[in-house]
């Protein structure tokens, strides 16, 4: 009697997670329907956000999205291989040791605090470098990298360390040297692993809302350059989401929501079942 | 130039970039650091436990709504979140096994532990903040839970996993019913690793600031009931550091240093918890 009550309720909670996404979705898609009638796939095509005459159009808050997130990996990526490598080939064993302390205290910091810091000690000296407001998309592009950097770094020295001593010694016996054998072998051999560590950060990078609500400026207009403020749907969500004063309002805010979700959720499959699932082969 | 001399020197230019980027990624990340310990030891002090929040320029002011708030708002996120987390890996691991079902719920799970936090916010201000007709505690801790539950989840169902097989069937040799041999062979056979998963889960979620905007909203008073909207540490502190008040600020990064290491000391324990099982 207990036995099946205790499967069930097991087997029940193990459902819950499912239904629960599965609700998200729902919930999502219901609530953004008005906005979806109203305007069609003029809401993802429209960059006019204007609540006070009821146009609701996503484009530059997708593009802010897109563009910040294609910055910051376009920053992180080469430092954070530049990183990994330094640790798995060139650094001391104690070098290694208090990076990897680094890393946890890195990822205990609130992201909140990334976007203090941003706010008020890195802006000031974007404006002071190239004039205008300092807060932009530039900003967002460096504080999202710098977020995403140490998991990119730890994973990707991760990947690298399962390379089997015999592939480096032998190319080694062949005379290569240390950067022949990172580049003709360790990167090859982990390359599934570094991509797939990088389209995870990619999905969170899309997603995070804290560390650029700060920085970016939450203007609903299409940047002219990378030093204009503009707005991602995060933060677009995180600055309106209780200001909202008409049903065609939430609903649309309701649709950005639903509009996140979908992209995160397919870069974060992608990855998953693409690459990281060859790692797991691997490993 | 030779062409051996030619490779010599490209590699130590190629070596030469990765310890710079290193240098430069380790110098962000110490200047942040060292402005969270600079800002917020600067700014600690007694007042900020005994006195809850003040209009700006008011001496006697604090953040004891907020850190109570806070400790509401994650307790009681673990109270829904563990609990369903470990069942949800207890059957997963005991009961689901390789089955395409468990395999299905396992790969889900990794994707939520991934989603945008802001998200789930939106989700449940649509099916608790709506029909209750307004924030509240319970809210923000569905909310934190919802986020915690992946985590758990994947940590019970690794965890559990490790206990050998030997050890069930010699339970069941004994006659023990199935649940009998989970509670009293394999969840004892793995407490460090659950506990380690159920501290993690707690971290990963003690940061949040972006589900709490719209569910539990925020408050500058102190209270403890959950049917109202309860004030946070994380989004007393977006609030506060946005502010244009100088006081304001400086209690800001105060919750800041303190939320940093609240969270970090959870996640040393939780890795020296493992560490030591695995030293055993």
């Amino acid at each position: 009697m207990i036995d099946t009550l205790f499967h069930n309720l097991t087997r029940f909670s193990a459902f819950l997670i499912l239904i629960i996404v599965a609700w998200i979705f729902v919930v999502l898609f219901n609530q953004s329907t008005e906005a979806m009638h109203a305007f069609g796939f003029d809401f993802i095509t429209n960059d006019e956000w204007a609540p006070n005459v009821d146009k609701f159009g996503a484009y530059a808050a997708i593009f802010g999205s897109v563009a910040s997130t294609f910055l910051a990996m376009l920053l992180a990526i080469p430092v954070a291989i530049g990183v990994a490598i330094f640790l798995s080939e060139i650094a001391h064993d104690k070098i290694k040791g208090f990076f990897g302390v680094s890393v946890e205290l890195l990822a205990a910091i609130p992201s909140v605090i990334y976007g203090m810091w941003g706010l008020f000690f890195f802006v000031p000296i974007l404006r002071e470098l190239f004039g205008g407001m300092g807060i932009g998309l530039l900003a967002a592009g460096i504080v999202l990298a710098i977020m995403i950097l140490p998991f990119m770094a730890a994973v990707t020295r991760d990947a690298m360390n399962t390379t089997p001593d015999i592939l480096k010694e032998s190319a080694y016996a062949l005379g290569g040297t240390q950067w022949d054998v990172i580049k003709d072998v360790i990167i090859p051999y982990a390359k599934a692993g570094i991509i797939g560590s990088v389209i995870l950060a990619l999905g969170r990078a899309i997603g995070e809302t804290m560390a650029v609500t700060f920085v970016m400026g939450n203007v609903h207009k299409v940047p002219g350059s990378i030093l204009d403020p503009t707005t991602s749907i995060p933060v677009t969500l995180a600055n309106e989401f209780t200001e909202a004063d008409s049903s065609l309002y939430f609903s649309s805010l309701f649709g950005l929501a639903l509009t996140l979700l979908v992209m995160s959720f397919v870069v974060i499959a992608v990855a998953k079942f693409y690459f990281l699932r060859k790692v797991r082969k691997a490993s | 130039m030779t062409a051996v001399q030619k490779r010599i020197l490209i590699n130590k230019v190629a070596l030469g970039f990765s310890t710079l980027s290193a240098v430069i990624a380790l110098a962000f990340l110490f200047w942040i650091l060292g402005v969270l310990m600079m800002k917020g030891v600067d700014a600690l002090n007694w007042n900020i436990f005994i006195y809850e929040g003040s209009p700006p320029g008011y001496p006697e002011s604090g953040l004891k709504h907020a850190l109570v708030g806070q400790l509401i708002l994650v307790g009681l996120a673990t109270l829904i979140g563990v609990p369903l987390g470990i069942m949800a890996g207890t059957y997963l691991s005991e009961y689901g096994k390789n089955s395409a079902l468990a395999h299905t719920i396992r790969d889900i799970s990794d994707i939520m532990m991934s989603a945008p936090s802001i998200v789930i916010g939106a989700f449940v201000y649509a099916v608790v903040v709506m029909p209750m007709g307004h924030f509240s505690a319970w809210a923000g801790a569905i909310a934190l839970a919802i986020i915690m539950i992946p985590v758990i989840l994947r940590t019970t169902d690794d965890m559990l996993q490790l206990v050998p097989g030997t050890l069930r069937e010699a339970a069941f040799a004994l006659g023990a019913p199935k649940y009998k041999v989970i509670m009293d062979v394999v969840y004892r056979g793995a407490k460090a690793g659950i506990l380690t998963g159920v501290l993690l889960g707690i971290a990963r979620v003690g940061g949040e600031t972006a589900p709490l905007l719209f569910t539990s909203f925020n408050d500058n008073f102190f209270t403890t009931d959950l049917n109202e909207a309860m004030p946070s540490l994380t989004v007393t502190m977006f609030n506060y550091a946005i502010s244009p008040y100088d006081d304001w600020q400086q209690l800001g990064w105060a919750a800041a240093f303190i939320l940093s290491m609240f969270i970090l000391g959870l996640n040393i324990i939780g890795r020296l918890i493992l560490l030591m099982g695995k030293r055993k």
